[in-house]
């Protein structure tokens, strides 16, 4: 079982042109694998410049790598989301309950908030190992055709806190990426932590000769979150993301007592309709807010199958059917939907 | 140009308590906690000021209401934008050195790591009774290096730890407390937020991220549990539509009792002498085991 107790990064290491540095790199540093390491003005004066400078230089060698693991995956979706507890982790684990509800269709989860990992948690596997095999890391799976992959699942404790900087963050997204035995895979759905910095650039890095379908940007209705996911959604231009859509979460509360709708975050810009057609991507829809989703999730269990009847389950499956319209994979049970 | 602290930093000279704004989770109400401790403080005519030192997603100028704002530099150094003319309460945050309120900062950790290190060192903060800093979510470059700029400073009060009740969000937020454990911060107590929603229409209290669970956090881990703070609608159309001007309707808010009891359990002098010495048996004890 790999574990971080002897830390994963060293191991990176091997066959890889990275060392391990003396100190954090430099403000103006121009990576540690670029042709300037170690050569750059920014260079003079740091402690690493001696390692950087003679490291091995050219293209990142572990990136075929990558490429030749993700030939089996067909689908690439990254959730993302520039404000943290908007629910990105909850709908990742519905795309992956609700992709495995077909059972023709292999769905991997990939959980890359390595800080703050809540998938395991979500899909009632906290607690599992992961083994080791000749052909990589095997995924925990959930069901049959669901397997998923954390930083929680290597951790000796669960209350340990995972201290990294960002490099040593990146090096085991590549991991994740290069040396998980995925297998043929319909959909990889990537999980991502809130923000716009070295997990965000390392898996657009990674995957970019592979190929992304595009991102799944989750928002709550309040501007305080909206001006975090325009951020996001700047990003996704930046670097070339195609946005398969905007979900709105946490959009109404219908009170399961009076049955009385009221806004918890109120939309006072217009919420993620007005921000969507703002920014000319497509709406896949809002998600109202059900206690349940929350208890759902403490408990593992998928929400979609256990309350069928919510309206929020409705809304879900909802955006489930476009996001497989917009990738190519469209449900075939559904076809006077469509519009082809 | 690289170099560590070895010093603590002369900016912050003036500057009697700081005290850190943590959790693992995100969108747990960290920035809108930090917001309300500062009102809560200012009203009581401390004199406070706000580092923000989430860069990828920087809220404190929304929530404050200052958006347009800019920072200004003289001689000294950056000055913090003031929120009103008594200039009791200052703010510093990456968002008001951005062009464009959608501009999206895409750094990497050490970028990041600069970045903070100017706010401790190069910000004109003056004299402040309170120094709060907000953070992001997770314990990674942010938290490292805020760790490592404030290492030789004496001035540290503590940490002000933020939950939500949901397993999912207890779950990261023990990875903080373990990292304030091994860092050697003070903790001053647990808030727990978003415990409990009153329905408009009915009154009836419904515990939309289930109760209870900062509470027994706080008894798990010996801190003290500084009170629960429900969702109150009220509050964000307050913060959504409030042009400036948030210290002078504050005052009046439901929120403002909830946060003044939270303001005398956290910074009373016995709690903030408790928490310092369980820190420093914390440290003491992580360095015996280390060796």
């Amino acid at each position: 079982m790999p574990s971080l107790v002897d830390p994963v990064a060293n191991k990176t290491d091997e066959g890889n042109n990275r060392t391990d540095l003396k100190a954090p790199e430099p403000e103006h540093c121009p990576g540690t694998e670029s042709e300037e390491a170690g050569k750059a003005d920014a260079c003079q004066g740091c402690p690493n410049q001696d390692i950087c400078a003679s490291a091995p230089k050219g293209p990142d060698p572990d990136l075929p790598l990558i490429k030749d693991r993700m030939k089996g995956v067909k689908h690439k979706i990254l959730v993302l989301s520039g404000k943290g507890g908007v629910g990105k982790s909850t709908f990742s684990s519905l795309l992956g309950w609700g992709f495995a509800s077909d059972l023709d269709r292999e769905v991997g989860l990939m959980d890359i908030d390595i800080c703050g990992p809540s998938l395991p948690k979500m899909m009632g596997s906290e607690g599992e190992q992961i083994h080791t095999s000749l052909s990589g890391w095997s995924p925990i799976y959930v069901s049959d055709n669901l397997g998923m992959m954390s930083v929680g699942f290597m951790l000796p404790n669960q209350d340990d806190a995972i201290i990294w900087r960002g490099a040593k963050k990146n090096g085991l997204i590549k991991q994740f990426l290069k040396d998980v035995d995925w297998g043929n895979l319909d959909y990889l759905v990537v999980d991502t932590p809130p923000g716009t910095s070295d997990e965000h650039l390392s898996v657009t890095q990674y995957l970019k000769e592979s190929g992304v379908d595009g991102a799944v940007v989750i928002t709550t209705p309040q501007e305080v979150a909206l001006l975090d996911v325009r951020k996001e959604l700047d990003f996704c231009r930046k670097s070339g993301i195609k946005i398969i859509g905007l979900v709105e979460n946490m959009s109404g509360f219908v009170c399961p007592n009076c049955k009385g709708e009221s806004f918890i975050f109120a939309p006072t810009t217009g919420g993620g309709k007005a921000l969507a057609e703002e920014f000319n991507i497509p709406f896949l829809g809002s998600v109202p807010l059900d206690p349940r989703i929350g208890k759902s999730c403490d408990h593992g269990e998928s929400f979609v199958e256990e309350y069928p009847d919510s309206p929020a389950t409705t809304a879900i499956l909802d955006v489930i059917r476009q996001i497989r319209e917009a990738v190519g994979d469209p449900q075939e049970d559904e076809d006077d939907d469509m519009d082809e | 140009m690289y170099s560590t602290a070895t010093q603590s930093s002369p900016s912050l000279a003036g500057v009697k308590n700081i005290v850190l704004v943590l959790s693992g989770k995100g969108g747990v109400g960290k920035s809108s906690v930090t917001t309300q401790l500062a009102l809560t403080l200012a009203a009581q005519g401390k004199k406070v000021g706000v580092l923000d030192i989430d860069l990828t997603g920087p809220s404190i100028p929304r929530f404050f209401g200052m958006e347009d704002k800019q920072v200004y530099q003289s001689s000294a150094g950056w000055v913090p934008v003031y929120t009103d003319a008594s200039r009791n309460l200052c703010l510093m945050s990456l968002g008001f050195l951005l062009s464009s309120r959608g501009d999206s900062v895409v750094w990497r950790g050490p970028r990041k790591t600069a970045m903070i290190r100017q706010f401790i060192r190069d910000v004109v903060w003056g004299e402040l009774d309170y120094l709060l800093i907000d953070t992001p979510p997770g314990t990674s470059d942010e938290h490292i290096s805020i760790a490592e700029e404030l290492r030789f400073c004496d001035q540290i009060l503590g940490a002000v730890i933020v939950t939500t009740p949901q397993g999912v969000a207890l779950a990261d937020v023990r990875k903080e407390l373990s990292f304030c454990k091994k860092i050697g911060f003070p903790i001053l107590g647990i808030i727990e937020n978003m415990s409990g929603y009153v329905c408009p229409h009915c009154s009836e209290c419904q515990n939309i991220f289930s109760k209870g669970g900062g509470e027994n956090l706080a008894k798990q881990y010996e801190c003290k549990f500084l009170g629960t703070v429900p969702i109150d609608p009220k509050f964000v159309l307050m913060v959504e539509n409030a042009k400036g001007g948030l210290q002078e309707i504050y005052g009046e808010t439901d929120m403002a009792k909830i946060f003044a009891g939270i303001c005398d359990k956290a910074f009373s002098e016995e709690n903030e002498e408790e928490a310092k010495e369980t820190a420093e048996e914390e440290k003491s004890r992580a360095a015996t085991n280390g060796q």
